[in-house]
């Protein structure tokens, strides 16, 4: 009777400590090829080098070029404006997608909501600096471009976000709206809208919040703002520019990102 | 009889000032008129550009795999050969810290110390943060590999500790009881309360480092994104829809492999 049993407890079966130690198995080894695949081509006299190379960098940027602010001023306001304007887009854009994909308001199940949800995939697959270098291609290079590509690429991030909002809706106070009689859009309106606007206003602000950040570096493709002047200064090597670039672009991310902090505490 | 209004409109909440809301609304509007005039956009270029624009729409929709298909197969074992090393060794190297710059198991100095790592490293947009890995290592995937490694740390770790600062604190508690050390601490009291969570954020930053490692590949640092990048170059519209519907492609099994494999392991 007593000897079938393990003297001892264990928290797992001895089965599960197999599969879990396949598991770790199966990590190391692909780690192991990936890593054998992945560095077939490197040099690795320059990784060797890199130190050196990271000091050499460093003595050039310091100290970074402060009398090149004013020339930058330009460049950021319309860093700014490409972010913001570019939200304005992808939120104008995303309203209806969302509407089509959340799976208590969209018109048709079978057709529109899969449409809706592939361009929210679609849209967030792609990285806005993707979308900028394809529409520098078409529209030629400047903030243009830059604001179509932020507003695609936000898209399908305020999507996203919002058609779970909507899903997550409270379906008591839809149904007491109903009852009232109301038409379709004044349900839309008076119980639906209502409910998910703090999250809309949330996400909007967030969403400015990362384009503000992604603005900064679409210049890298000649979709205009501060990314421009940091290109050209790389390209002509004038380290000290380069530093006061980014060190502008770190004040900028932090700034907008404690405004975007201060609005969401205040909305939500 | 009283008629009754038939409409009804919920009063200002945060501006309660007339003045204020159209001070506002006009501040705006000046604001709106203003950045809409910096768009030095050029109508005859935007013309001319309609042509290529149509051409791209006809590469994506009749995209094509066979003629660039070594350079594409190429670009994507980069990228996901970069994505897979790097979201292992970011996570490594996240847990440490996102364990240290948790209040409530860290000790102060250790606390702020991490803290600052994971500051420095959100505040670096990846592609910044990669330009300089190509300068100092060379171009490849190699440099991309250490700018999606460092990336991961200041995601993993931010959520992670988090999460450890949000446990259970009874549980905690019971265990520090039984005069367990540090480490049967975090062993016996922390882990099992986090691992669900680490394992899904993991497989969320696997997602978002393939999606980077197409973006990075622009500035030189391998991966499809410089395929990508060549593609668009060379006004190869229909080898460049191709990549991005790849690109799309795995971006959707991997969300809905992740989500599958999150509702398993919970």
């Amino acid at each position: 009777m007593t000897g079938d049993f393990p003297k001892e407890w264990q928290y797992r079966t001895p089965k599960t400590k197999l599969l879990i130690w396949a598991f770790w198995l199966c990590m190391v080894a692909g780690f192991v090829y990936c890593w054998q695949v992945m560095n077939e081509g490197t040099i690795w006299f320059f990784v060797q080098d890199a130190p050196k190379q990271a000091a050499d960098i460093g003595s050039r940027m310091w100290p970074p070029k402060l009398s090149y602010v004013p020339e930058l001023m330009i460049p950021l306001w319309d860093t700014l404006n490409m972010a913001t304007l570019g939200t304005m887009l992808g939120v104008i854009l995303a309203v209806p997608v969302a509407f089509l994909a959340a799976r208590n308001t969209t018109p048709s199940t079978a057709i529109l909501r899969p449409i809706a949800l592939f361009i929210i995939v679609a849209s967030r697959s792609i990285n806005s600096l993707i979308w900028a270098l394809l529409l520098v291609a078409i529209l030629g290079p400047g903030i243009l471009a830059g604001i179509i590509a932020i507003g695609f690429r936000s898209v399908g991030f305020v999507g996203k976000l919002l058609y779970e909002a909507i899903e997550e809706t409270d379906v008591t106070q839809i149904e007491a709206i109903r009852a009232t009689g109301a038409s379709p859009t004044q349900v839309l309106n008076y119980a639906i809208v209502p409910q998910v606007m703090p999250a809309f206003w949330g996400i909007t602000v967030f969403r400015w919040d990362i384009n503000i950040r992604e603005s900064a570096i679409l210049g890298l493709v000649g979709a205009g703002g501060i990314g421009l002047k940091l290109q050209a200064s790389l390209n002509i090597l004038s380290w000290p520019q380069v530093a006061t670039i980014l060190l502008l672009i770190l004040l900028t991310v932090v700034i907008s990102e404690w405004v975007s902090a201060k609005v969401r505490t205040a909305l939500i | 009889m009283t008629s009754y209004p038939t409409t009804w409109k919920r009063p200002p909440q945060i501006f309660k000032h007339r003045g204020w809301r159209i001070g506002l609304q006009l501040a705006v509007l000046v604001w709106f008129v203003l950045a809409i005039g910096t768009i030095d956009a050029n109508w005859e270029r935007i013309a001319a550009g309609m042509e290529r624009g149509l051409r791209f729409v006809q590469g994506f929709l009749q995209p094509d795999f066979t003629s660039r298909w070594s350079d594409i197969y190429g670009g994507l074992i980069e990228s996901l050969t970069m994505t897979f090393t790097s979201t292992i060794v970011g996570i490594a190297i996240s847990v440490p810290i996102g364990i240290g710059a948790a209040r409530n198991v860290a000790p102060r100095a250790v606390y702020y110390v991490c803290r600052g790592i994971i500051a420095v490293s959100r505040a670096l947009q990846e592609v910044i943060v990669a330009i300089f890995f190509v300068a100092m290592f060379g171009f490849g995937p190699f440099a991309g590999f250490l700018t999606l490694s460092f990336a991961t740390i200041g995601f993993i770790a931010k959520l992670l500790a988090e999460d450890i600062e949000d446990i259970d604190e009874t549980q905690a508690e019971a265990i520090r009881a039984t005069g367990a050390s540090w480490w049967q601490l975090i062993n016996y009291a922390v882990q099992p309360q986090v691992m669900p969570r680490l394992i899904g954020l993991s497989l969320y930053r696997f997602d978002i480092n393939f999606r980077e490692s197409a973006v990075i590949g622009i500035v030189g640092a391998g991966g499809i994104g410089a395929t990508l990048n060549t593609a668009i170059d060379r006004y190869e519209y229909d080898s460049a829809g191709a990549i991005l519907l790849i690109i799309i492609g795995i971006v959707l099994i991997a969300e809905y492999g992740s989500s599958y494999l999150r509702k398993f392991l919970q």
